[in-house]
């Protein structure tokens, strides 16, 4: 196995091969999930806990029924964004669940930097299931997976990202796995959701968003949180629409089969339209499968290290 | 107390308010400097060999964090000062942002009292706020808190919103013969921000703070400074931007003065990677042309001195998630060996020059004594090895701050004791 960490933080560092093999993996494991019996016994005797500091639905199931599926032990602990200040400290709550016997700890966290943190101070694995604006390396995984299903080699694809990239811990990811494994990443978004230097990570960020389409392979979204209007980030959602809406018409400039994908969950009518997102080139409900079968095979390969 | 004579003997003696640099005796009595010659007879007085070391005037420190009253489990006056002498200074300015607020002559009178009897004898000079509760509306009593001893006025840890306050603040100081210290930011343009915004901060995903947030208000309080005709000092001055106004400033005839840390010349950005929260302190670390262009401020005389932004938190403020971890560096004990190994040794600077920007310069900027090896002049000196390699323990520190990105990281240049008055406070021979 050439992936031996204990953690995967994110995808900054990580080699090609390694990350090839964690998607080989989850072909494997993908038959699994589409299998009519759903029970392997790749995790028996293990104990995986999801802490999940924000709200999400599919992350956190996803990581949940990878778990099941695979016969670990497996928990959930909801705390609110709110007790990261004023509740128990993470690296007290990490430790607590290391006493508890856990073996992987998948941790989301509004804060950059937390999972880093918390892996400097406790035995079991973490997962980062996304940390603020930093990274969220299983998202990216899963859109690897489901690209390459589609594409075949990622090497010289051109995938378009658009939409708020500065708060974006999946446009993070998706840059640091997609350059790795030789794709150019465009990013395109209003200026004010742009953060400096990005193209120092290895991208570029093209003018318009009808340059960021021009023959791209894929087209993906971001979620634009109605909030960052309210914080004065860009006037309205219909100047933003104009101006930054993934469209039919826009994703026409792309290549003929291009996909048009979505981390999910999606603001309809904001950063992309309902007729693009469920048009036939989406495969943004087989993200999600993918989604699964990825996290099998980490929490399989995390485990095993021990071995 | 009732000091005797002292001898230092044999040491490189460098003063450089009076072009001083020679290899000499100094004789200590009474508190005072007595002597600087060459062979002075040793009889029946305590002698400090000095030979191969470097006898200076102490450091002053014009910007620290005491914490006392209120967050005496960051630091009091006791383990504050007791700090300060380890790190080779004689007298510290410590700034109001205590619970409560030093915006008061009752509060400035307990800092004071409690330096004096309780303290290492290191002198403490309390600066006073500009606003009561530093919450930028009324004017705090100055006159009143001058009365008390306080050396200056500022909001630090807070920026002075309100041009028309600082304005006023300026007038009004004026008159009691008391500065303004400005903490130059603005709020709005550092929004969430916890760290310099640039590639690093890209990377890391952590909110930036734009360079402009220093910036804006740099200029702002120059342009009201000018405007009054009023003397104005800045603190933690961090960005290239910044020092360039102070510049402009000081050419056009501006009475502006301006401070850096040791961590603004000794860190940058880059030194977040990880998330080490001890990297985390208001003005962020900044960048490697930002850290060059505070040298060049330091050398060309922009920048008038060195102060730490002393800043003790305790461990459980730190050891938490970046963004939630408080801003602040536990400087003293590392404000020599960093400015040293960054400016002397990377031959920005001589030793006496650098000894100007620590002891000199800011006795000058303050009007208190020290800063000088005068005959007459009080005996506050500082010990040197320079050439000594340290590497930073911060478990080590007197200070209860160990808060430090320098832990682990080898530098140049000890202090081996400091005298106030002509007593020892803290020897590390």
């Amino acid at each position: 196995m050439i992936f031996k960490r204990k953690d995967l933080l994110g995808l900054d560092g990580v080699s090609r091969e390694e990350i090839q093999e964690i998607l080989d993996n989850a072909m494997t494991m993908r038959q699994i999930v589409r299998s009519s019996n759903k029970k392997t016994a790749h995790l028996q005797g293990k104990s995986i806990v999801t802490l999940f500091y924000e709200n999400s639905t599919r992350t956190r199931m996803s990581f949940e029924l990878a778990s099941k599926y695979m016969s670990a032990a497996a928990a959930n602990i909801s705390a609110s964004a709110s007790s990261v200040a004023k509740g128990e400290t993470l690296i007290d709550t990490g430790v607590t669940l290391d006493q508890m016997g856990t073996d992987v700890i998948i941790l989301r966290h509004p804060m950059s930097g937390a999972p880093a943190l918390l892996a400097k101070h406790v035995r079991s694995s973490i997962i980062n299931a996304g940390d603020g604006m930093n990274e969220h390396p299983t998202q990216a995984l899963l859109d690897m997976l489901t690209m390459q299903d589609h594409i075949g080699s990622l090497d010289g694809i051109k995938v378009a990202i658009c939409g708020d990239v500065m708060h974006s811990r999946v446009a993070r990811s998706n840059i640091y796995g997609l350059t790795t494994m030789g794709a150019k990443v465009v990013l395109c978004a209003p200026p004010t959701l742009i953060p400096v230097h990005i193209e120092k990570l290895g991208c570029t960020v093209a003018p318009t968003i009808e340059d960021a389409c021009e023959g791209a392979d894929v087209v993906m979204g971001l979620r634009i949180q109605r909030e960052r209007q309210q914080k004065g980030l860009f006037p309205s959602v219909a100047e933003y629409c104009d101006n930054w809406e993934i469209t039919p018409e826009r994703v026409a400039l792309a290549k003929k089969d291009a996909l048009v994908m979505h981390p999910g969950p999606m603001n309809r009518g904001v950063e992309i339209a309902s007729s693009a997102a469920d048009s036939p080139q989406s495969v943004i409900n087989q993200q999600v499968e993918s989604g699964v079968a990825v996290r099998m095979a980490l929490l399989y390969m995390l485990t095993r290290r021990e071995a | 107390m009732m000091v005797g004579s002292m001898l230092i003997r044999g040491g490189r003696v460098i003063d450089p308010k009076n072009g001083v640099d020679m290899v000499a005796d100094v004789l200590v009595e009474n508190g005072k400097i007595a002597k600087i010659e060459e062979n002075i007879s040793a009889e029946g007085m305590q002698v400090i060999e000095a030979a191969g070391r470097v006898v200076a005037p102490g450091f002053i420190d014009m910007h620290c964090h005491l914490r006392d009253p209120g967050q005496e489990y960051k630091e009091d006056l006791i383990s504050g000062t007791k700090a300060a002498a380890r790190g080779g200074f004689t007298g510290v300015c410590c700034m109001p942002n205590t619970h409560p607020v030093n915006d008061n002559a009752a509060v400035t009178r307990y800092i004071l009292e409690k330096a004096q009897w309780q303290g290492s004898g290191v002198h403490v000079y309390p600066v006073g706020a500009i606003s009561k509760g530093l919450e930028g509306k009324e004017m705090a009593e100055i006159g009143r808190m001058k009365q008390a001893g306080i050396i200056a006025i500022s909001d630090d840890g807070r920026p002075v919103a309100n041009s028309n306050l600082l304005r006023l603040a300026m007038q009004y100081a004026d008159y009691f013969n008391v500065f303004v210290m400005s903490h130059s930011e603005d709020k709005n343009l550092v929004g969430d921000g916890v760290m310099n915004e640039g590639f690093i901060s890209t990377k890391l995903g952590l909110p930036g703070i734009t360079r402009a947030a220093e910036e804006v208000m740099i200029a702002r309080d120059i342009l009201v400074a000018e405007a009054e005709g009023k003397r104005i000092h800045l603190c933690h001055v961090s960005t290239k931007g910044g020092v360039q106004l102070v510049r402009e400033a000081k050419k056009r005839g501006v009475r502006v003065t301006a401070e850096t840390t040791p961590h603004y010349i000794g860190a940058t950005d880059e030194w977040v990677i990880g998330y080490d929260s001890n990297c985390r302190v208001n003005p962020p670390l900044r960048e490697e042309s930002d850290r060059q262009a505070c040298i060049a401020g330091l050398v060309d005389g922009t920048l008038d001195c060195i102060a730490t932004d002393h800043a003790p938190h305790h461990q459980d403020e730190k050891k938490v998630e970046f963004h939630i971890a408080a801003s602040g560096i536990s400087g003293f004990e590392t404000a020599f060996c960093v400015s040293y190994t960054e400016l002397v040794r990377a031959g920005h600077m001589t030793l006496p020059q650098l000894i100007e920007k620590m002891s000199t310069k800011p006795a000058q900027l303050l009007g208190v004594p020290g800063g000088e090896l005068t005959v007459g002049a009080a005996a506050d000196i500082v010990i040197l090895d320079p050439e000594k390699e340290i590497t930073v323990d911060a478990e080590k520190f007197v200070s209860r701050g160990h808060n430090t990105p320098f832990h682990g990281r080898t530098y140049y240049g000890a202090v081996l004791a400091t005298i106030v008055g002509g007593r020892v406070i803290d020897q590390q021979y």
